[in-house]
């Protein structure tokens, strides 16, 4: 059986660690979901800390906004890497909580079933 | 003149520049300016992605900005040159004698530099640089976002 996936979430601020907080707490899942900020990190230092958090094995990496440092950050981080890792822009917690129960398979297949949760939890409530 | 802003920030087009800048200056265009994202079609894609229609991204070598800069400055939209160091600012600023002012974005920590500001990190060759363009005129402040205050040099490089 293959390795399952890691999770590694990136962010301004402190979002990152709420929606790993948040995952965590609604799903029981623990361990699967990394979060990393870009707080005070120029290019370079944001890469180590995603290359770090990525570790050795396959990887989808959660993008809050889709352009900037964070998904900068990210894509060299993965063009970097001698394994597969994915990247998703848009990170929402439903997404997240998708992932967390179906981590096998390729990183890009994963990436892709991430970003069609995501997408759906996206709704016009009724009023 | 349309170049509203020179900005020297490490992270070059992100959340900051686009909606902390992009938003109240109603920027039109960004003008990157770094010799390897000019050089990286994948890269100048990445940053694409992060720009918003109604804004056109341009990337451009110094050699090409320190050509060009006079073309943006007459362009009528309102535009952002902005480059990821102190280096190819000087480079530039040394090119362009219309280039008058500089503004410290984010230069972040790395090995040997000194933090001056919550996010702006020099080592004193930096600084020696940028008091020399003062010397020639040229304004250099650090300024992260519109909402705050312009940090002259001379107040955080002591």
């Amino acid at each position: 059986m293959s390795e399952p996936l890691k999770g590694v979430v990136v962010s301004h601020a402190g979002l990152a660690q709420s929606l790993v907080a948040a995952a965590e707490a609604i799903s029981g899942v623990t361990g699967a979901l990394v979060p990393v900020t870009n707080d005070g990190c120029d290019g370079g230092r944001l890469q180590a800390r995603i290359g770090e958090a990525i570790g050795g094995g396959p990887a989808v990496v959660f993008v809050d906004l889709p352009g900037g440092s964070c998904l900068t950050g990210a894509v060299r981080t993965a063009r970097g890497q001698g394994h597969g890792v994915a990247v998703v822009t848009g990170v929402n917690l439903a997404m997240l909580l998708d992932f967390v129960f179906h981590r096998e398979g390729a990183p890009a297949e994963a990436a892709e079933r991430a970003r069609e949760a995501g997408g759906r939890a996206i709704r016009i409530a009724p009023a | 003149m349309s170049v509203a802003v020179v900005r020297v920030d490490d992270r070059l087009i992100h959340g900051q520049v686009i909606v902390g800048w992009g938003q109240p200056l109603g920027l039109g265009f960004i003008a990157l300016v770094d010799d390897g994202v000019r050089a990286s079609d994948w890269e100048q894609d990445l940053y694409k992605m992060g720009v918003p229609p109604g804004i056109e991204a341009i990337f451009a070598s110094v050699d090409e900005a320190a050509r060009r800069f006079a073309e943006w400055e007459r362009d009528p939209r309102v535009g952002l040159v902005l480059t990821g160091d102190i280096d190819t600012i000087t480079a530039l600023a040394a090119r362009v004698p219309s280039l008058h002012r500089i503004t410290l974005g984010g230069v972040h920590h790395r090995p040997g530099r000194v933090e001056r500001l919550r996010y702006v990190y020099l080592t004193d060759e930096e600084i020696a640089k940028l008091r020399a363009l003062v010397a020639r005129g040229v304004e250099v402040s650090a300024q992260d976002v519109p909402t705050a205050r312009a940090v002259p040099l001379a107040e955080f490089a002591r």
